[in-house]
């Protein structure tokens, strides 16, 4: 049998994961560690201490000039006419069917200057969806900047005393999903953004993609963390605690194929904001039709199994009605948890549906989402 | 060394352990260490009959599930009941931690079973290092 030699990604903190024994796995064809010391470990750090990722998979797309804020407005279904100058908010591209072509992080950079971070497995295609949709408005310019940034994100209750031993930037200053540039590490103008994808407080912080700089910020952070008991985390730990948190992953809640309000995210959908963006129409028909067919939906396991990502989902009846987009033990709550699209009229919170694992029905109950959420503190 | 050479073991990452007619199996450290954080043990009951190479229970992880085949066929004398409540004891001592036990059927399935040396080159050959 003939071999694929398949060339996997790389990013400049590899040989710094190999080197620490990490557990290597092709995630969208990047070559990054699922787990260090263990998946529950990691996940238990992020929850009660911090935890640090690599995320340098993670792309980014820079809009600069006078025409920024039309051309992302066009694009991305949020009101980024409301951001400030370092300020960010959650957001999504679409397609004409209202369908995602991915979900991205928006940052105002200053008046005239946007960046927007995109996913992993999408970079290509966003940005030749990007440079298509909106390449051709005036007074813009659109540069693929996802190579120059090794982005790590340290998060955790004790994220903030960590990097805050490693920056002279006032990190309690910072509010959620806001950022600011500063040093670390030594190193000038580093973009410090107090977001995450862990349901935690934590920052995540862009620095030269460059192998010996990547590597030692990596090992700073380590050591400030040290007396937390920091943790480096895998992909593994990223996707339970965002699962546990119930934020999306492109690929699984949304993709392609599920509309904005399938996926439960018509709060970030502006519709009546002052310039058109691609999808509106389309999300204005399905609301207009009385919303979407199927939903989004948490599901615990009320009885004894997993279900796992893509297990069909059934009515009591064994009729099969849906199907688990993440589904996982969840470290944290101690308990299995699933997502999962199941049609409108299964989706009330109790409603007792069957997950089937290898070919048994599994009763699972619909839960409210996030199924973790943190208290909130005053640091 | 990971893998004790009194053992026998599968492709499927089994070992089996083997006094007179009475097999005792689990899976390898390679397996556990693949899988993880191991939170399920799936096993068959006391009395069932087990045939070579079909699976007979599953192990899931935080990330993943996996099926587990039998090594040689035979009828279950023993479950570790132990693992019900404490399936990460597969992940602390893979090679000490048994799944259950077997009263073996031909004794001399186990030829067709791969050494601790053979199992380990083949683990090496499957990850490339």
């Amino acid at each position: 049998m003939a071999e694929m030699t398949v060339t996997l990604r790389k990013t400049a903190l590899n040989a710094t994961h190999r080197a620490h024994k990490a557990k290597m796995v092709d995630f969208g064809g990047w070559d990054m560690p699922v787990e260090y010391s263990g998946l529950v470990a990691e996940h238990m750090a992020v929850r009660t201490g911090v935890g640090l990722f690599d995320v340098s998979h993670m792309g980014d797309i820079q809009f600069r000039g006078p025409g920024s804020l039309a051309a992302v407005q066009r694009l991305c279904m949020n009101d980024a006419s409301k951001l400030a100058v370092g300020q960010a908010h959650y957001s999504a591209m679409l397609d004409p069917d209202g369908c995602f072509v991915d979900d991205v992080v928006v940052h105002k950079l200053s008046d005239n200057d946007y960046l927007i971070v995109i996913n992993a497995g999408t970079r290509e295609k966003d940005v030749a969806w990007v440079r298509k949709t909106v390449g051709h408005m005036p007074s813009i310019h659109i540069s693929d900047y996802s190579d120059m940034y090794t982005q790590l994100a340290i998060q955790g209750p004790k994220a903030q005393a960590t990097l805050q031993k490693l920056t002279d930037t006032d990190l309690g200053a910072i509010k959620n999903y806001h950022f600011r540039w500063g040093k670390v590490c030594g190193l000038y103008n580093v973009m410090i953004a107090r977001t995450g994808y862990t349901g935690e407080d934590g920052f995540e912080i862009y620095i030269p993609s460059d192998e010996p700089t990547s590597g030692r910020v990596w090992g700073e952070v380590l050591a400030a963390g040290a007396e937390f008991g920091i943790l480096p985390c895998g992909l593994g730990a990223r996707n339970t605690l965002r699962l546990e948190a119930a934020m999306a992953l492109y690929g699984h809640e949304i993709s392609d194929t599920i509309n904005v309000f399938e996926a439960g995210l018509g709060r970030y959908a502006k519709l009546d904001k002052a310039v058109d963006f691609v999808g509106r129409e389309a999300l204005e028909a399905i609301e207009a039709a009385g919303g979407p067919q199927r939903k989004l939906v948490g599901l615990e396991m009320i009885e004894r199994g997993i279900g796992r990502d893509g297990y069909p989902v059934c009515a009591l009846s064994g009729e099969k009605i849906g199907a688990i987009t993440s589904g996982s033990p969840a470290p944290f709550l101690k308990k299995n948890i699933a997502l999962a699209y199941v049609p409108a009229q299964h989706a009330g919170l109790d409603e007792v549906v069957a997950v089937e694992i290898r070919g048994q029905l599994v009763k699972a109950r619909v839960v409210p989402t996030p199924f973790y959420k943190r208290t909130k503190k005053t640091a | 060394m990971a893998y004790p050479a009194n053992y026998k073991y599968t492709k499927e990452h089994e070992w089996i352990s083997v006094e007179g007619t009475t097999g005792t199996v689990g899976i390898t450290d390679y397996a556990q260490s693949s899988l993880g954080d191991i939170v399920f043990v799936e096993l068959p009951k006391v009395g069932d009959v087990l045939e070579a190479g079909k699976t007979f229970g599953s192990v899931e992880s935080v990330k993943a599930v996996s099926d587990l085949y039998a090594p040689v066929s035979g009828t279950v004398t023993a479950i570790n009941e132990e693992l019900k409540d404490a399936p990460e004891r597969v992940n602390a001592d893979a090679n000490a931690t048994w799944m259950l036990k077997l009263e073996l059927k031909d004794a001399t399935e186990l030829d067709k079973l791969l050494s601790a040396a053979d199992y380990e080159k083949f683990v090496s050959e499957e990850t490339g290092h």
